[in-house]
């Protein structure tokens, strides 16, 4: 099963630029979801005025699924600068790819037990790392984008585009550039240094 | 010798590489870099190339240096965690190896062990940032060392002809951040594509150097065009290479070549790295062509 953690307070905070449109995924049974926090820090946002309206709901990761509920809230969405994703990782990567031009959040982090590991396609894969990089990536996981699983950047591997292990697949980090050119937000690349911290497991 | 200083002082830096036998016997490679590469500001050691197990970086860089010649140890992630890196980094200060190349590496699937575990805990940019703590008295896990902390000069690698360039500046900015203090480039074989590289990569303010392969033969340089991310080398050298078979196989054309690349770049880096690949004999050479 998966554990998803919400972020540090102070983290979703930094993270809200303007006016916000909330997804809350309660999809899999096998997915511990932080309902009654997650509750407590939606409604502050909502008295600060920074949200245009929220959607709960449950298997966002089906992108059929994920778009028929999301159209139904098409204004509100518009009206939004970003989209805050409480869900996993295959949750809120499936929603950045349908808003590609949109900043799409995580206020989660995806940490694994033992197991069933929820309903996801194989498109969008989260490995679950319980310290989430997407907000960094423009909603692209390094971990799995990338065969080397690298958080600082391209390796010199790619060769037109394709990653160096498979040619089939595309360099997760190539993608992420692009992404993030398109959002306005290569400033990210410029985040400190990041550095994985294989503890996180042991903090549940 | 840092070759930091060289570059403060505005020379010219010449570096070259050697890699590692498959085997401890480290004999030929000495024998070899101390008839053809003494004269040389400093010799990089590989450390396992392509994903191919071989004798360490750093014992060969310690070899090298008892026999009188300045090494550069490079280091990859894709062997070892942050424990075992920043280990080795202590252990080559005791080496007093002083320069250093940090690299991601390549994947182990590339290789002669591609069953092995691809560890990259780190990748070059925190490995730089690692070295830089450890600068600083501190280890990774926040921990203080005991005495003097180590000084090396930080090198790293970028690829000026990848298809991918905006990307590659951006993580070249990375490293600079990190502490990047030199940086060696993969091999070149386009000097316009070199020199429009360097009119972006200037604003860092770091040194840059050329890094060239010596084109052996045609079918290296189809290989080298199919296979290795970031190098191209153009139609018109392999035809260069075609036109005379005798020429060529005596290594004159590849010499020529290599030493033409240099003298074009020359006015826009701050030195030049050489990759003979077994050919060190012919470096000194390229350098007298070059007019270096």
């Amino acid at each position: 099963m998966l554990i998803t953690k919400l972020k540090a307070k102070e983290d979703i905070e930094a993270l809200v630029t303007g006016k916000v449109f909330i997804v809350n995924c309660h999809g899999c049974k096998e997915v511990s979801f932080p309902e009654a926090e997650a509750k407590a820090l939606q409604k502050e946002l909502c008295d600060s005025g920074k949200v245009t309206g929220i959607l709960t709901t449950d298997y966002i990761c089906n992108p059929e699924n994920m778009k028929l509920r999301l159209e139904k809230h098409r204004k509100e969405i518009d009206a939004a600068d970003m989209v805050l994703v409480f869900s996993c990782g295959v949750g809120v990567q499936s929603v950045a790819e349908y808003f590609e031009d949109k900043k799409v959040c995580a206020g989660c982090d995806t940490i694994a037990l033992p197991g069933f590991q929820g309903v996801t396609p194989l498109e969008y894969k989260c490995d679950q790392c319980g310290e989430c990089y997407l907000n960094i990536t423009g909603g692209i996981c390094p971990l799995t984008a990338c065969s080397k699983s690298l958080v600082n950047g391209q390796c010199g591997g790619a060769k037109d585009g394709k990653c160096e292990v498979d040619p089939n697949m595309e360099c997760g980090w190539e993608r992420i550039y692009q992404r993030l050119k398109m959002l306005g937000r290569l400033d990210l690349l410029k985040v400190p240094v990041q550095l994985r911290n294989y503890a996180t497991d042991k903090e549940v | 010798m840092k070759i930091s200083e060289k570059f403060s002082r505005g020379e010219f830096v010449v570096t070259t590489e050697v890699g590692p036998p498959k085997g401890f016997h480290v004999e030929p490679l000495i024998e070899e870099a101390k008839e053809y590469l003494s004269n040389i500001t400093a010799v990089n050691v590989t450390d396992n190339q392509s994903s191919v197990m071989r004798l360490s970086s750093l014992a060969t860089c310690k070899a090298l240096k008892d026999a009188g010649l300045n090494p550069i140890y490079q280091l990859t992630c894709r062997d070892r965690n942050r424990m075992a890196l920043e280990s080795d980094l202590l252990s080559a200060a005791m080496f007093g190896i002083e320069n250093i190349l940090c690299l991601t590496g390549d994947h182990t699937k590339l290789g002669d062990h591609p069953q092995a575990k691809p560890v990259f805990d780190l990748d070059s940019v925190s490995l730089l940032y690692t070295v830089g703590q450890l600068e600083k008295g501190v280890d990774l896990g926040g921990n203080e060392l005991v005495g003097e902390p180590p000084k090396f000069c930080k090198g790293a690698v970028v690829s000026p002809c990848s298809d991918s360039i905006d990307a590659q500046l951006a993580k070249m900015e990375r490293k600079v951040m990190a502490g990047a203090e030199y940086f060696q480039t993969q091999a070149v074989f386009d000097s316009e594509r070199f020199i429009s590289f360097m009119e972006k990569a200037k604003q860092f303010g770091v040194p840059v150097q050329l890094g060239v392969i010596i084109p052996k033969s045609v079918g290296m340089c189809r290989y080298l065009n199919a296979n290795v991310a970031g190098v191209h080398v153009p139609d018109n050298l392999i035809d260069e290479l075609k036109a005379d078979k005798e020429k060529t196989k005596a290594g004159i054309t590849g010499v020529e070549i290599t030493a033409r690349l240099i003298k074009e770049c020359l006015p826009y880096c701050q030195g030049v790295h050489i990759m003979a690949q077994g050919w060190e004999s012919k470096v000194p050479d390229i350098l007298k062509l070059a007019g270096i």
